[in-house]
């Protein structure tokens, strides 16, 4: 693989702060709204999920969706993913679901937990957050919440790290790939 | 992570982190099952065809049911309403078949070797065996590891007895592959008339007592005595059978605390097992049949993945 060269985009206590913000957005929001349920999309938008429902005091079970039974490109990539468990543990039926994801480019993943949602039930209401929302859109989506947007080309990947899932957290943009 | 396998033959082409790979799989399948709505889009618009050359009631409706919640179009084909009525031999219903573009076929055949020769002829399409004659049954063979895995946390170092004929079982030859590959042992037992000569060289022990062998085993796997593959009788009577090689509620008392009992189906019921064990506390046959569908799903849909990335390449 050729060198890869990237970019901080966020440190650690950027990301920090960067929660904390969209935690008291989502706070104000819930007042009104009554509180969410917070549901991450596998793989890093379950520790964002949990961070951000520790922020709020949403104390609630935290969802967790699997997407790639509803994903429209089943296997472009060589290597099939593991699919991992999907455990919502509480009824989706009326729910106001929060779904929480790390990046938002293309929406395909966004538009296949949709998707899988309502095959568990039917929310009164469903609502996106991003950490990161690089543009790029290939479906009519956009985020509700969203941490930082960027402007980014498709030859870029926008890779969060988090100290659960890679041992530290910051947010990066990678260069020339393959 | 992929199998390195196009199809599923056999259970010697799969290897121990293959395995592991597809169980993972299937866990998120089972929590598929476990919904109000139990499908999911991952295979909309591939086409599965169970080609059932021999009567299933379990793996076909298995296999069904797995395409079905995946989405799948899926067509059953037996015996008796094809054209094998007609004389058609095998290759050239498989040929005529491909002709319609399907993606996986399912082959249950009464030959030995009959799905291989099947995935012969294929270009692109995938084929799963769901039993061939007396030769392998690698589907039922990954069930029964997962329903031992689920139950005693692990298969290594366990003492696994299968006991029936062993001669003519499918199950006990894709079973003992699969046991070994997670480093089990395996002891087969049965009347001298059951076992083969030489079995001894796949690396299992052989007994011919049940009741000295039954208290060594953490998993007792009984087979059905199948009548439709027996030319004669190999032992005088079923009740004579039966009391010696049949599992009932007072030879049990010599089994180990926490014995499982397992049985691929269908059950000739006080014949190779008694009503009361069959449906007793130690018998795991149902969780096997419920698994089933959760492996088949797995597998459904890695080989499915498997077609999608190559016609990518082509």
């Amino acid at each position: 693989m050729a060198q890869e060269t990237e970019k901080l985009l966020m440190d650690a206590a950027q990301l920090e702060a960067t929660l904390q913000r969209l935690a008291s957005q989502i706070a104000e929001r819930q007042g009104a709204e009554g509180p969410y349920h917070l549901v991450g999309i596998h793989t890093r938008g379950v520790p964002i999920a949990k961070r951000l429902a520790a922020l709020i005091k949403n104390s609630g079970p935290i969802g967790v969706l699997d997407i790639n039974l509803y994903r429209d490109d089943l296997s472009a990539v060589a290597d099939m993913p593991v699919v991992k468990e999907t455990s919502l543990p509480f009824s989706v039926d009326g729910a106001h679901v929060l779904l929480v994801d790390d990046v938002l480019y293309t929406g395909r993943t966004v538009r296949a937990a949709l998707d899988a949602l309502f095959d568990l039930g039917r929310p009164k209401k469903i609502e996106l957050l991003a950490l990161v929302d690089r543009g790029g859109r290939e479906i009519p989506l956009q985020a509700d919440f969203c941490g930082k947007r960027l402007s980014v080309s498709d030859r870029e990947v926008v890779k969060v790290r988090l100290l659960e899932t890679d041992g530290k957290d910051e947010v990066v943009v990678a260069q020339g790939a393959e | 992570m992929a199998l390195k396998t196009p199809h599923i033959l056999s259970m010697s082409d799969l290897s121990r982190e293959e395995i592991e790979f597809i169980f993972q799989t299937t866990d998120s399948f089972r929590e598929v099952g476990g919904r109000a709505i139990k499908k999911v889009p991952a295979l909309r618009g591939k086409t599965v065809i169970n080609l059932f050359f021999e009567n299933s009631t379990r793996t076909r409706t298995s296999f069904e049911i797995a395409g079905k919640r995946l989405s799948a179009d899926v067509i059953n084909i037996s015996k008796s309403s094809s054209s094998v009525t007609k004389g058609e031999t095998l290759l050239d219903t498989a040929k005529n078949l491909v002709a319609m573009s399907p993606d996986i076929l399912v082959v249950r055949h009464p030959s030995a070797g009959a799905p291989h020769a099947v995935a012969k002829i294929l270009q692109r399409a995938r084929v799963i065996n769901a039993g061939d004659g007396a030769h392998e049954h690698p589907t039922q063979a990954l069930l029964d590891l997962l329903t031992i895995r689920d139950h005693k946390k692990k298969i290594e170092g366990l003492h696994v007895g299968i006991v029936g004929d062993i001669a003519h079982s499918r199950v006990a030859r894709s079973n003992i592959r699969g046991l070994q590959t997670f480093g089990a042992k395996v002891t087969v037992v049965g009347p001298k008339s059951m076992i083969p000569a030489g079995i001894s060289a796949l690396g299992v022990d052989v007994s011919y007592d049940l009741a000295e062998v039954l208290p060594k085993l953490d998993v007792v796997m009984m087979l059905r005595i199948q009548t439709e593959r027996l030319d004669a009788m190999p032992f005088p009577s079923v009740r004579e059978y039966s009391r010696f090689y049949g599992l009932n509620p007072q030879l049990l008392k010599k089994a180990k605390p926490g014995i499982v009992i397992m049985h691929p189906g269908p059950v000739n019921r006080g014949v190779e097992i008694s009503p009361e064990v069959a449906d007793g506390p130690y018998s795991l046959i149902l969780d096997q049949v419920k698994n089933g569908v959760a492996v088949r799903m797995a597998l459904l849909y890695l080989l499915a993945g498997e077609l999608e990335s190559v016609k990518g390449e082509a």
